[in-house]
């Protein structure tokens, strides 16, 4: 058995604070998830947090824990090597409770830059065909198509701190995904929607984004990308 | 209590609840309006974590495959108490979705000339599972979901738990829902709905599934006088991770992989001596457990038995191109490097065959067989049914893509063929501020007698570990039966919370208060059902019996109890045979 020491930053709708949590584990081996969970069920049940598939796949428990942004079901108590948990809601997202942020926002600006084959969508709908895929071309956005939108780059990138029009690496690592699918004809659009400010250009190359993110995908990448394919006027990035 | 007007309420955002969406929102050439309701971020559903695949004949001219042959695999796989008639349309329709899904940008994984490749399964005599590596149903999930960001006509609402289906005259009406980031109650108000809820396998402890997947819905739908079909079969899938339950795919088997016991001897040779580890589910997860029970499984510290499951054969570039998520939940959750040891795994509750009882084309019936006018149901919710006593693998992301597809578009007609919407009377409002006060009056003080929810799921878990497991027998199951009622009988619940905004613990008292009701539909129709036939198996009636037992289960609600009336199994080719691996 070992003791835990949770500290847990809480927000009700009018009042922030923390509040800490001793909770007793028999083994280190599971997640902070988990233990989150434990609390809710055994010692307060006003603790809000956002939860499902608790295997790293759904993306519902982005939070920060002892400082950096991560999933909370995929973080296990034996990996922070420390007694004593620091569980923050993600930043740069407004929160509506404990640990519960308003992603709203994110999904809107993955919507903005059509995040769907464009094509005459009849050949879609009304064929019965397969366009085919060779493995070169889905190599080409695989990686790039792990996203699983739980907003942690969102919350780990300095200029979506500052600047809040800025579409940010979910969004455009999305635009990229897109436009470099093999059966997909809408780069001029999205080039349009990305070739601006608030698109591509206010990103800085901190990279946070691609360091924190669960999935190996690598937005900080497809943003660079995308600026080259821009810069060069390619057919397609 | 505001009022939402909508011509189709999807209710659900897995790969059925979106595909529903998708068909109708086309089908209706952009002219209605649909809402699609969902307990949790509408991306983020529980169909995401499906890891194996999707089944479908895809090129029968190359591989030798037939829809014939489809359906018999599905058929035996059933243990016979599938519906033919539906299999049929299930074989022939999951061909064209696995080429829509590949139309609308689902990254499968391909063959060098391009064409989609597929790999063995379970029950499956021919490889047909389609996959995106081993996060098939993310892939598929997550290009769904944006492909509903095509159609400025579907509205998502994310968090907006439903708790009430409301059905006036044999009609449906709406549906109630509290919008859990707003602290609001809503009335849905509609012409016509699709019911995606999922299935329930968090009535058990030891699971694959999402914690979401806890089928409330299924109960407000007996509440409604909406019957519920062969609840009794619930899959046990073989290979769950020790000691979390996390999902190891079939895809480990299907690529090759070796169940061990503690002596090393891949032990299905005495089980399914021709299928080996590639048997269905049913059969292959009563073998680990007969080995555990035999003493020649392995222990793990946490008390439970399993047995290994041999990955090192298949080499380091397989597991990574073909399975590289198993290994990583492996490693992460077990500590062990798949490529030189066995992964612990043991049976877990995976899948409810039944659900809500609809006829082939998903509409949903009462138990008189009568159609709720307005009312489909979909996916891992609906019981159409096709998979019977037993679900091969891979085949319920076809199910979800095909009845998705075929609900949203009679729904999309029938919406187009009715008068325009006018408000809702006095009537329905009245009910939708019933339910309003129940939840937030009743539900949301602090009953300090009460006990709280999770106390009550955790008994309610106890009970059907204890009595309702892969191995029932009368007896138990009528102690069983015995405790489920009294839980029942708890008329309310202690909420701590008094929040309006994001109460998680008012949701999961709702949640659990549904969920007993369900358990008691599983624990009444397996008691009653004196035979073994798939995944339901009796120590005390070892034998199917074809005679007295072909037949569906349908479970309704009368005086507040619930009563079971039986339908015929449909056969249009197959005839019940013995079932040998
Ligand atoms: C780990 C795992 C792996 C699997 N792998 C495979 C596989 O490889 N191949 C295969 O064919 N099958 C697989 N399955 C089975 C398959 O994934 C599911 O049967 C299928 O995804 C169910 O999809 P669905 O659309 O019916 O429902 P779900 O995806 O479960 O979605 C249910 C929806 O209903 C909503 N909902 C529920 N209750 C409410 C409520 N009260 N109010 C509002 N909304 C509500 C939820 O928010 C959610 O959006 C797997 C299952 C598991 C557990």
């Amino acid at each position: 058995m070992k003791s835990l020491v949770v500290k847990v930053k809480r927000f009700d709708g009018s009042k922030t604070w923390w509040q800490e949590y001793k909770v007793d584990i028999s083994s280190e081996k599971i997640s902070v998830l988990d233990v989150l969970i434990k609390i809710k069920e055994e010692q307060d049940p006003t603790l809000a947090v956002r939860y499902s598939c608790r295997m790293a796949i759904c993306g519902s428990c982005g939070m920060v824990i002892n400082g950096i942004p991560r999933l909370a079901c995929q973080t296990l108590i034996s990996e922070l090597g420390d007694s004593k948990i620091i569980v923050e809601p993600m930043w740069n997202h407004k929160v509506i409770k404990d640990l519960v942020v308003d992603l709203e926002p994110d999904f809107e600006k993955v919507k903005a830059v059509k995040p769907y084959i464009i094509c005459d969508t009849k050949e879609i709908y009304e064929k019965d065909v397969e366009f085919g895929q060779r493995p070169e071309e889905l190599e080409k956005y695989y990686n790039f198509a792990y996203c699983i939108q739980c907003g942690l780059c969102m919350a780990a990138c300095p200029v979506v701190a500052s600047h809040e029009r800025f579409l940010g690496p979910m969004a455009l690592n999305a635009a990229y995904r897109w436009s470099a699918d093999s059966r997909d004809q809408g780069w001029k659009e999205r080039a349009k929607i990305i070739d601006r400010e608030e698109g591509v250009w206010s990103c800085h190359l901190a990279y946070t984004c691609s360091a924190v993110c669960p999935r190996g995908v690598d937005p900080g990448f497809s943003i660079q990308l995308l600026k080259a394919a821009l810069i060069r006027r390619t057919k397609k990035p | 209590m505001e009022i939402l007007k909508y011509d189709l309420l999807i209710i659900g955002s897995g790969i059925a609840g979106l595909r529903a969406a998708t068909a109708a929102a086309w089908a209706s050439g952009g002219k209605i309006s649909i809402a699609i309701l969902s307990k949790i971020q509408a991306m983020r559903s529980h169909s995401l974590s499906a890891e194996g695949g999707m089944s479908a004949v895809l090129y029968p001219e190359k591989t030798n495959d037939s829809l014939e042959l489809h359906a018999y695999d599905t058929v035996k796989g059933s243990d016979f108490l599938a519906d033919q008639d539906a299999v049929q349309v299930l074989v022939e329709y999951a061909p064209k979705e696995v080429r829509y899904l590949e139309r609308i940008g689902v990254p499968w994984t391909r063959e060098p000339d391009g064409r989609i490749a597929q790999r063995p399964f379970g029950g499956m005599s021919i490889p047909r599972t389609t996959f995106a590596a081993d996060k098939t149903g993310f892939f598929i999930m997550s290009t769904l979901f944006s492909e509903t960001r095509r159609f400025d006509n579907i509205h998502v609402y994310h968090e907006h738990f439903v708790t009430k289906f409301i059905i006036e005259n044999g009609e449906f009406r709406g549906v109630t829902a509290y919008d859990l980031k707003r602290g609001e109650f809503k009335f849905f108000y509609a012409k016509a709905g699709i019911i995606a809820t999922g299935g329930a396998g968090r009535l058990y402890r030891f699971t694959t599934t999402a914690h979401s997947t806890t089928g409330e819905t299924l109960a407000y739908a007996l509440r409604e006088g909406i019957a519920i079909k062969d609840m009794e079969f619930v899959q046990w899938h073989p290979t769950a991770l020790v000691p979390s339950g996390i999902l190891v795919s079939e895809a480990a088997r299907g690529e090759g992989g070796y169940l061990i016991n503690k002596d090393g001897e891949r032990f299905m040779k005495k089980y399914a001596p021709q299928k080996m580890e590639l048997a269905p589910r049913d059969i292959v997860s009563r073998a680990i457990l007969t080995e555990c029970m035999e003493g020649r499984g392995f222990q793990h510290e946490s008390g439970m038995c399993y047995v290994g499951l041999d990955l090192r054969h298949l080499g380091e570039e397989k597991i990574n191109k073909r399975i590289p998520f198993i290994r990583e939940l492996a490693h992460k959750y077990a500590g062990i490097d798949a490529l030189s040891e066995p992964i612990p795994v043991r049976p877990a509750v995976h899948y409810t065959m039944g659900g809500i009882h609809t006829d082939t084309w998903g509409r949903v019936l009462t138990a008189d067989g009568k159609w709720v006018r307005g009312l489909w149901a979909a996916g891992e919710a609906a019981a159409v049914s096709v998979h019977g006593a037993n679900r091969l693998g891979s085949n319920s992301l076809s199910e979800c893509s095909v009845w998705g597809r075929l609900t949203g578009e009679q729904a999309a007609k029938y919406v187009l063929e009715q008068p325009p919407l006018s408000s809702p009377d006095g009537k329905v409002v009245e009910i939708a501020k019933k339910e309003e006060a129940r939840v937030f009056d009743k539900l949301l003080h602090k009953e300090v007698n009460a006990p709280m929810p999770y106390e009550v799921k955790r008994q309610l878990n106890d009970i059907m570990e204890e009595h309702f497991g892969p191995f029932r027998h009368g007896s138990a199951m009528a102690e069983g039966l015995a405790k489920l009622k009294k839980l029942r009988d708890i008329s309310s619940y202690r909420v701590v919370d008094s929040s309006k905004v994001y109460n998680q613990n008012l949701k999961d008292a709702l949640e659990v208060d549904g969920m007993i009701n369900l358990a008691l539909v599983i624990g009444v129709g397996a008691y009653a059902r004196t035979e073994s036939r798939g995944a339901h198996y009796r120590l005390d009636y070892p034998k199917r019996d074809d005679v007295n037992w072909l037949r569906h289960t349908v479970a309704y609600l009368y005086g507040g109890e619930i009563k079971l009336t039986y339908t015929p199994v449909t056969i249009t080719k197959w005839q019940p045979e013995e079932r040998k691996y």
